[in-house]
C-alpha cells in the first residue's frame, strides 16, 4: 500500500499534534513566570498583526507565485469592500467579513471573475 | 485549593453565562471564516491520497487549518518525518507569539489547563479576546467574565473547526473549487487583524511586515511569515521610539 497509509501516516500526524500543542502552549509551559527582557517584550506587541496580515497580503497580491496582472479580480474587490465596510462601521468584524464575502461571491458566481 | 476553570458553579455563575454567550455571538462572523477553511482542508485531506482512518485522526487532533493544508502535500510525498516537523513549527511562529500574550491571561491556573486553553485558542480566538479584554488580571488568573467570554470564543469556534472539517472530508465530491473558500478564511483573518492596528506605531510595523511578507511569500515553508514578523519586531522597535510611546 500506500506509504501514507501506514505507521509512516500516522506518526506524521502525532508529530503535527506535538507541534500545535508545543508552538501553542510555548510560553504557558513553564510555571515559573518566563522573565522576557523590555526591549522583546515591546517589540512582541507588534508581532500578532503582523503574522495575521503576513497570511492575508500574498493570498490577495499574488496569483501562482506572481502579481496580479489583471484589475478584474474578484478577490481585490472584495478586500476593498470589506475595508470600506470596515471604515465606515469601525469594530464590525462580523460585517466586515460578510461584506467581503458577498462581493467574493457575487463577481466569482455571479460574473465569473477568478 | 484552585478550582478548576470548568467547575459546575461556574455554570450558574450568571457574569459567566452572560460572557460566554456574549463569546458565542462575537466568534459567529469569524467562524464564517473557520467554517470555509475547515471546509477548504476537509476537501483537500479527502483529496490527498492520505487513507481515512489517518485523515480523521489528524481532522479530530490537530486542529490547525494552515500546517494541515501544507503537510498533506508532504505526506502524501512521503517526506521525512522531521521536514513535517519543521514546516509545522514555522507555520505556527505566530502562536508561540500569542503564548506571550495567554501567559499574561491564564499564568496563575495550573499547567494542564494552561495547554488545554492555549490548544482551543486558534487565530479568530485570539483577535477578539484581546479586543474585548484588552488588560489581564493582576492575579494572573482569568476573571469569571473572561473565563466565560473565553470558552464562549474557543468553544465555538472548534465546533465550527470539527463540522466543517468532517463535511468536507465526507462531501469532497460536492463542493466546488470555484467558491474560492479558501478566500473567505482569508478576509476573515483581514478582518480580524484591522481592530489591531491600534495606534501609529502599529500600523507603521503591520504595514513594513505586509511588504516583507509580499517580498519574500516565495520563501518556501511559510518563512515569508517569519520574515514578516521579524520585520515587524524591528520596525516596531523603531516606531515605538520615534512616537515616544511607553
Amino acid at each position: 500500500m500506500h506509504a501514507a497509509h501506514g505507521v509512516y501516516a500516522w506518526l506524521a500526524v502525532l508529530a503535527l499534534v506535538g507541534v500545535t500543542v508545543l508552538t501553542r502552549s510555548f510560553f504557558l509551559l513553564p510555571d515559573r513566570e518566563p522573565h522576557l527582557p523590555g526591549w522583546l517584550r515591546q517589540g512582541l506587541r507588534h508581532a500578532p498583526v503582523a503574522a495575521l496580515l503576513a497570511m492575508v497580503v500574498p493570498e490577495v497580491f499574488l496569483s501562482n507565485g506572481h502579481l496580479l496582472a489583471d484589475w478584474r479580480d474578484a478577490r481585490l474587490f472584495a478586500v476593498a469592500a470589506a475595508l470600506l465596510y470596515y471604515l465606515a462601521r469601525r469594530n464590525d468584524v462580523t460585517g466586515t467579513i460578510l461584506v467581503g464575502t458577498a462581493t467574493l461571491m457575487l463577481l466569482r458566481l455571479g460574473l465569473g471573475w477568478p | 485549593m484552585r478550582r478548576p476553570f470548568l467547575s459546575s458553579p461556574r455554570l450558574n455563575d450568571p457574569a459567566w453565562r452572560r460572557e460566554f454567550r456574549l463569546g458565542c455571538r462575537d466568534i459567529r462572523g469569524p467562524a464564517l471564516g473557520t467554517l470555509a477553511m475547515g471546509l477548504v482542508a476537509g476537501v483537500a485531506m479527502a483529496k490527498s491520497g492520505v487513507g481515512l482512518g489517518v485523515i480523521l485522526g489528524m481532522s479530530l487532533l490537530v486542529f490547525a487549518s494552515a500546517s494541515q493544508l501544507a503537510c498533506l502535500p508532504l505526506m502524501a510525498a512521503g517526506a521525512p518525518l522531521w521536514v513535517i516537523a519543521a514546516t509545522a513549527c514555522v507555520l505556527n511562529l505566530r502562536f508561540v507569539v500569542f503564548s506571550v500574550s495567554w501567559r499574561r491571561y491564564f499564568g496563575g491556573h495550573v499547567r494542564p489547563q494552561r495547554v488545554l486553553l492555549s490548544y482551543l485558542a486558534g487565530d479568530p480566538v485570539y483577535a477578539q479576546f484581546v479586543q474585548r479584554h484588552p488588560v489581564p488580571s493582576p492575579t494572573g488568573r482569568a476573571t469569571v467574565a473572561q473565563q466565560g467570554y473565553f470558552l464562549g470564543l474557543a468553544l465555538t469556534n472548534w465546533a465550527a473547526w470539527h463540522v466543517a472539517s468532517l463535511a468536507g472530508i465526507f462531501l469532497a465530491d460536492a463542493i466546488p473549487t470555484a467558491w474560492g473558500l479558501r478566500f473567505v478564511g482569508v478576509l476573515a483573518l483581514l478582518a480580524l487583524a484591522l481592530p489591531m492596528l491600534t495606534d501609529r506605531a502599529v500600523r507603521c510595523s503591520a504595514l513594513a511586515a505586509a511588504t516583507v511578507a509580499l517580498a519574500t511569500a516565495s520563501w518556501p515553508m511559510g518563512l515569508n511569515v517569519v520574515a514578516a514578523i521579524a520585520t515587524a519586531f524591528v520596525a516596531g522597535l523603531w516606531a515605538d521610539r520615534h512616537w515616544n510611546l511607553r
